[in-house]
């Protein structure tokens, strides 16, 4: 597998006011990854997803994506250049049906004009099919395809979550970040979402940076862990050696 | 130079003191009009500050006030008391009107999406202009003698009485406000609502009640406004609130809408704006720079003149 | 094209030609009066205005004061283009629908202009600033001496006949339609139902938010293209705030996001006022009331976001008849949360 970057930040960081959220981010994602980010409440976890995405704008610091930098992109021009997110709290488009939640995240991949879609021009017909398709086999991935019309807020909890993951994948990102995609579940649900994430990384061949508070997903799934405190970074290493930080124990993990 | 006659020359220096003059006269005015659009501005404020929603209907309670005040002031003519009182009149019948409309159509809606309340607040307004003009008729009304309008002169600048009682009392209300809301208990409670609803009423704070009050204090300051209003510029109409209210909507939002200090500011440089518009460029564009600031207020700092910008959290 | 879509397609055609015959015939044979006649057609101007703002305020989920203004300007636009070319007959019908577009496309660019920057803003801000610009159009209009100054334009030749008019209307309908079944709808969609998460998907929010702003913009113009022909003679009081709040009405009481409660609601508010026009004093009282009421007890409106589908309906009372189905279960159990496996 190639070891090529695909996402790096160089002493990245925001200030709000005069408050440091988060400074000296410095990370290095390689390609297929999957890096766990880990720290208390209001560690900055949420705001390092915010600043890659695009959200907020860095007031130091730098962003490289795929080689290009990324410098005072929009949200939705980031994720064409490749990185998509999931929220904390889950943001589906909620009175649309679940197929549509997908089919949205492939409309910048499609290329028919607004009078061809009013005029219903071949071009329609075709890339809606072929959109269409798409998104079924993504929803597959998740088991979710019989839910296809159902509206996104009929779905029961965890199959939400996995919608959102699913419509991440749609715009085929090369980095997807994960905002605490096991939140709200129980062991077996989480379990099914770890063998999920790890399918859905060798399906799709691509890199995972993954928010999550439940420590056995991390250790189950995760290669590699930053450990975030005060918005600086405390830790980064192997999951045994994270376990085992001093540092780490005092300001997140315990005994 | 030197052949300038004299005469001339005198000419001269008495025109441009009389232009000084003109100019004062119209900052003057400016303030006069500015202090009713503080006045009402702080309703607008207020009541955004704490419930995050613009009360549409607010220019019409003035309009309402107004009426009250031209009802009342036969009654009290018929008993011998001076006119003035009206404004008592005024007041508490807009401050029982503003509690009355949040009871019944912005409190049910205090969770709903905000479209439904702009549109509600759309609907308060519309029913109150109709229903005054089927109750007073559409016709504007004149309205009787308030205050003395004798012009006073000081310094070879015109003022009237009603001028200056205008800008005192506006000014004099506006500090009690700021005073108020800075260091009553109450105040604190309105300050504590606007910040996070949910919070104060896990504080103990009787939320329902203080929202009431803000918009009864909001109302209440309008009537003040009313009254001043139609002392000025006497006749009635029943969408004379809508002009006025949008006005000092604008002067809210252009000191920073929620700040209570930005609505005074807001209010005077507006008041100011337009005297001057109307004085040196022209009557008809001052409704129309009244816009454009708006405008320009929106699409440069929202937020306003005091305001900070805060950004949705994700 | 699926043979489901194809169906559904021909039962479509065939319906709206129906309606379209109907509106011919009555019409053509006299069966309906002149009068009648005009009222539907104010209808189809009414559901056109109705649909193109439920597309900003309902399916962008921006509410906006000022439509009047860009109806306004379509009416003005048209109007002077036909008085211009000063033609009748068939000539003159193609000068019509040349007015209409241009009217329409007009109105269109004063959309995205206004449109671009307001968009930012939001609700109650966008709002009065959409108000504003309906009122600016309205003065500037009420000024200006070639729109006929005070007075009005006058003897604008009367093109908009209910076949003309109930025809523009069903095409405008057609067309909105099928703009919110296709990735632009979906997109616009999106950003109503959550704009950060329609950014996480790749949607451009100031693109889309322009867009369905400046296409509502454009039919409203043709609309008041078609106004100014039904009525012959404008005024810019036809378009002041009143008229958009009336528009706000309909589309309010309709379901916000429903183009099937725009057109139920358009046809009872123009029809009912001129049934009821002994209480006209006392219209924009009830309707403020109703107003009110709405929102505090139906906010979705009649239909909510339901659109009426005549192939589902089909499909549904062949299976009832059949005895595949029961009729109103679902009536019974809406909305039912999917449980857990």
């Amino acid at each position: 597998m190639a070891m090529e970057s695909v996402l790096i930040t160089k002493n990245l960081g925001i200030s709000f006011g005069g408050l440091k959220a988060v400074s000296n981010f410095d990370i290095d994602l390689t390609e297929g990854e999957l890096v766990g980010l880990i720290g208390p409440n209001g560690a900055g976890k949420t705001t390092i997803f915010n600043l890659l995405t695009g959200v907020y704008q860095p007031t130091e610091g730098t962003i490289t994506l795929q080689g290009k930098n990324v410098h005072r992109k929009r949200p939705d021009q980031l994720v064409k250049m490749g990185i998509a997110r999931t929220f904390q709290n889950i943001r589906l488009f909620k009175h649309l049906s679940v197929l549509d939640n997908v089919t949205i995240a492939c409309n910048f991949q499609m290329r028919y004009s607004l009078l061809g879609g009013m005029f219903r021009l071949p071009g329609y017909w075709r890339e809606e099919l072929a959109v269409k398709e798409k998104a079924m086999s993504i929803l597959s991935v998740f088991g979710l395809e019989m839910y296809a019309d159902t509206l996104a807020d009929n779905l029961p909890y965890g199959k939400q979550r996995k919608l959102e993951i699913a419509r991440a994948l749609a715009t085929d990102p090369k980095v997807l970040l994960l905002d605490e995609p096991a939140a709200g579940m129980n062991p077996t649900e989480t379990n099914e979402l770890m063998n999920t994430i790890s399918l859905v990384r060798k399906q799709f061949g691509i890199t995972i940076l993954l928010i999550e508070h439940d420590m056995s997903l991390v250790l189950g799934i995760c290669e590699r862990i930053i450990v975030l405190d005060y918005g600086q970074i405390i830790a980064s290493g192997l999951p045994g050696e994270i376990v085992n930080d001093p540092k780490v124990i005092a300001a997140y993990l315990g005994t | 130079m030197q052949n300038i006659p004299a005469r001339t020359l005198d000419d001269l220096l008495v025109l441009e003191d009389k232009r000084m003059v003109d100019f004062i006269q119209q900052l003057i005015n400016g303030l006069q009009i500015g202090s009713i659009y503080a006045l009402v501005a702080l309703g607008y404020t207020m009541v955004y500050g704490i419930v995050k929603l613009i009360n549409f209907a607010h220019g019409d309670v003035i309009m309402i006030g107004s009426y009250v005040a031209i009802t009342t002031i036969p009654l009290l003519a018929a008993f011998g008391a001076p006119s003035w009182l009206c404004i008592i009149a005024s007041v508490l019948f807009c401050a029982f009107l503003g509690f009355m409309i949040e009871a019944v159509a912005y409190r049910p809606l205090r969770n709903a999406p905000r479209l439904c309340s702009i549109i509600t607040a759309i609907g308060m307004s519309l029913f109150l202009e109709n229903l005054a003009m089927l109750v007073f008729s559409p016709n504007p009304r004149p309205v009787p003698r308030i205050f003395s309008t004798k012009p006073i002169m000081v310094g070879g600048i015109q003022f009237t009485f009603n001028t200056l009682l205008t800008i005192i009392v506006s000014v004099s209300l506006m500090v009690a406000i700021q005073f108020f809301v800075k260091n009553s208990k109450t105040g604190r409670a309105m300050r504590a609502v606007s910040e996070d609803f949910g919070a104060a009423k896990l504080m103990g704070i009787n939320v329902n009640r203080t929202i009431s009050l803000t918009f009864a204090i909001g109302s209440g300051l309008a009537a003040f406004g009313s009254v001043f209003y139609s002392s000025t510029y006497p006749l009635v109409e029943p969408m004379m609130g809508s002009m006025l209210g949008l006005k000092a909507f604008i002067a809210a939002v252009l000191g920073g809408i929620g700040i209570i200090p930005g609505a005074i500011i807001g209010g005077l440089i507006m008041g100011v704006a337009e005297s001057l518009t109307k004085a040196y460029i022209n009557s008809q564009l001052a409704d129309a720079v009244v816009f454009g600031i708006l405008i320009v207020v929106l699409l440069v700092k929202p937020s306003g003149i005091l305001g900070k910008n805060t950004k949705e959290k994700v | 094209m699926t043979k489901k879509t194809l169906k559904s397609y021909a039962v479509n055609l065939i319906a709206v030609m129906l309606l379209y015959g109907t509106m011919v015939y009555l019409s053509e044979s006299g069966v309906l009066s002149r009068y009648y006649s005009g009222i539907l057609v104010l209808v189809c101007i009414n559901i056109m205005l109705a649909v193109s703002l439920n597309l900003t305020t309902g399916c962008l989920g921006q509410i906006a004061l000022g439509h009047a203004g860009f109806m306004s300007i379509g009416a003005y636009t048209a109007a002077l283009f036909t008085k211009w070319l000063d033609l009748s007959g068939a000539a003159g019908y193609l000068g019509y629908f040349g007015g209409l577009i241009l009217g329409g496309l007009l109105a269109a660019v004063f959309g995205f202009i206004i449109g671009l920057p307001a968009l930012r803003l939001k609700g109650d801000y966008l709002a009065i600033i959409t108000l504003g610009f309906g009122e600016i159009i309205r003065a500037i209009i009420e000024n200006m001496q070639f729109t006929g100054g005070a007075q009005g334009l006058r003897s604008i030749e009367q093109f908009s006949t209910l076949p003309v008019a109930s025809g523009i209307c069903i095409i405008s309908v057609g067309l909105l339609t099928a703009l919110m079944r296709s990735r632009h709808g979906r997109a616009i969609l999106s950003i109503r139902e959550d704009d950060i998460a329609s950014e996480a998907a790749g949607i451009n929010n100031t693109y889309y938010r322009t867009m369905a702003f400046t296409i509502a913009a454009f039919f409203a113009g043709v609309a008041g293209g078609v106004y100014a022909h039904y009525i012959g003679i404008l005024g810019a009081k036809n378009f002041n705030f009143s008229k958009s709040v009336e528009i706000i009405i309909i589309v309010v009481l309709g379901g916000l996001g429903s183009f099937t409660g725009s057109i139920v609601a358009a046809i009872l508010l123009t029809i009912l006022p001129e049934l009821l026009r002994d209480f006209e004093n006392y219209r924009m009282l009830v309707y403020s009331i109703a107003l009110i009421l709405i929102m505090i007890f139906k906010p979705s409106g009649i239909f909510g976001r339901y659109e009426f589908s005549l192939t589902r309906a089909i499909t549904y009372w062949v299976d009832v008849f059949k005895g595949k189905r029961k009729p109103f279960a679902a009536l019974r159990s809406r909305n039912n949360k999917e449980t857990e496996d």
